[in-house]
């Protein structure tokens, strides 16, 4: 497992997302109604699944946390977290640079804007919680807490705003018109964009977690060296 | 659980601190939010419900961290947990408390906001209150799961709101339509979806909070 995710997955990331660029800027034919923009999608879409994927793995980890009480748990859900906000942050800037030009609007209160913006307040209270909170224990409680309820309440939080108001394309690949990507140039682009955009994710979620768990190793260590002297 | 509440509503009885601190927070908020639109504007009866909603939510974020600031001092938060009931009914009993101060507070915010706003005075209140009780109570649900955590970490005061505003956000949607529907004298079944909403958002969080506020509370 160890060996795997060091020795296998960098380069494997980096293939993937030098062809996913590649694709990008090269392969994809231009969308004719948006032009050149339209091609941010294909890094803002995968990266909004990427992130949504990140906080249900904070979720799922906080649950296995408080229920089990091992640090793994609450080392994955912290690097999630982390990563999670990453896409996050960028889902929200790429989002607004293809807005201004097919929209007129660098942002708009849409249900999913809305919700991807409230998701990104939650996650940021979340690193914020873990940061201010006492090491330790009580720390990853209070987080796992946070993780679990910010879960259950994305789904009411989208549905509130859902009937607030929308916009947002609501398509992927079905219905013609500028949302849909009628060339299949631009589904196997797509594709290959959420795979390189889930190895990456993979790939900083072990990076941070590996990161982490050196971390304590080295404060149980400190500890035992305290202790002997 | 009965006597937590009864507890909590003595101290309150007599020190009337959470309440006096609510009701002049709330004023305060009205009023700045007041100097934010044009007295003169048409547009203003239909910032009111907003400006309702903001003085309701500041007000009550303000009093649920002095209910746990409030069992920090002496150490009474620990007293409590000592105390052979589980930590589900401290629980409940801490949202009650809070939820009952809140809607308290309600009684003289709601005549404020009519009195500045220039509000038609009896028009669908009945509405706008049961929006209120819905709203509050999933309100102190939330708030008082993460008052609990906020108070124990560095950054107490601003750690709350940070907290509780986002994921407070379907309340807060929710009433202001709910409210405004109702200034406008639409009648209650218009507004259904979202009452059955803030519904949904109590019940979920108060089984949530009861479910997982031993792990807030514990050392």
């Amino acid at each position: 497992m160890r060996k795997l995710a060091d020795v296998i997955l960098p380069p494997v990331t980096l293939a993937a997302m030098l062809s996913a660029i590649y694709m990008v800027f090269v392969y994809v034919p231009t969308d004719k109604v948006q032009g050149i923009v339209q091609r941010i999608f294909y890094f803002h879409v995968p990266l909004a699944i990427m992130a949504f994927v990140a906080f249900g793995t904070v979720a799922v980890a906080s649950v296995m946390f408080l229920w089990r009480g091992t640090r793994t748990w609450d080392r994955v859900a912290h690097a999630a977290a982390e990563v999670g906000m990453l896409f996050c942050t960028l889902v929200l800037i790429t989002g607004p640079i293809w807005a201004r030009p097919v929209w007129g609007t660098w942002w708009t209160w849409d249900a999913r804007l809305t919700t991807t913006l409230i998701l990104w307040l939650i996650y940021a209270a979340y690193l914020m919680l873990r940061s201010t909170s006492g090491p330790g224990d009580q720390g990853a409680r209070y987080a796992a807490v946070l993780g679990i309820v910010g879960a259950v309440d994305i789904p009411i939080i989208n549905r509130s705003v859902y009937w607030w108001r929308t916009i947002h394309p609501a398509v992927l690949v079905t219905r013609e018109g500028s949302s849909g990507l009628a060339d299949p140039r631009m589904q196997s682009t797509l594709g290959i964009c959420f795979l390189a955009f889930f190895l990456l994710f993979l790939w900083l979620l072990w990076v941070r977690n590996e990161n982490m768990r050196l971390g304590d190793e080295v404060e149980a260590l400190r500890q035992q060296a305290l202790g002997q002297a | 659980m009965l006597a937590l509440i009864r507890k909590d509503l003595q101290i309150e009885f007599r020190t009337k601190e959470t309440l006096a601190a609510l009701l002049l927070l709330g004023l305060l908020t009205l009023v700045v939010l007041s100097f934010a639109f044009d007295p003169t504007s048409e547009l203003r009866g239909e910032a009111a419900p907003g400006a309702l909603w903001v003085a309701v939510i500041f007000a009550g974020v303000l009093g649920l961290n002095r209910s746990f600031l409030a069992e920090r001092e002496n150490d009474c938060l620990q007293g409590l947990l000592l105390c052979p009931v589980d930590r589900g009914s401290i629980y409940l009993a801490k949202v009650a408390s809070n939820f009952l101060f809140m809607l308290v507070a309600q009684f003289v915010i709601v005549p404020i906001c009519i009195f500045f706003f220039n509000l038609p005075v009896t028009l669908g209140l009945g509405g706008v209150f049961l929006s209120l009780v819905l709203g509050l109570l999933g309100f102190a649900a939330i708030g008082t799961l993460f008052a609990a955590i906020a108070v124990r970490t560095r950054a107490r005061e601003v750690m709350l709101p940070l907290l509780l505003l986002p994921l407070a956000v379907p309340v807060f949607i929710a009433g202001v339509k709910v409210t405004a529907q109702m200034l406008v004298g639409k009648p209650l079944a218009d507004v259904a979806p979202w009452l059955n909403l803030m519904l949904g958002f109590d019940l979920i969080f108060l089984v949530v909070g009861w479910l997982v506020f031993e792990y807030a509370v514990e050392e």
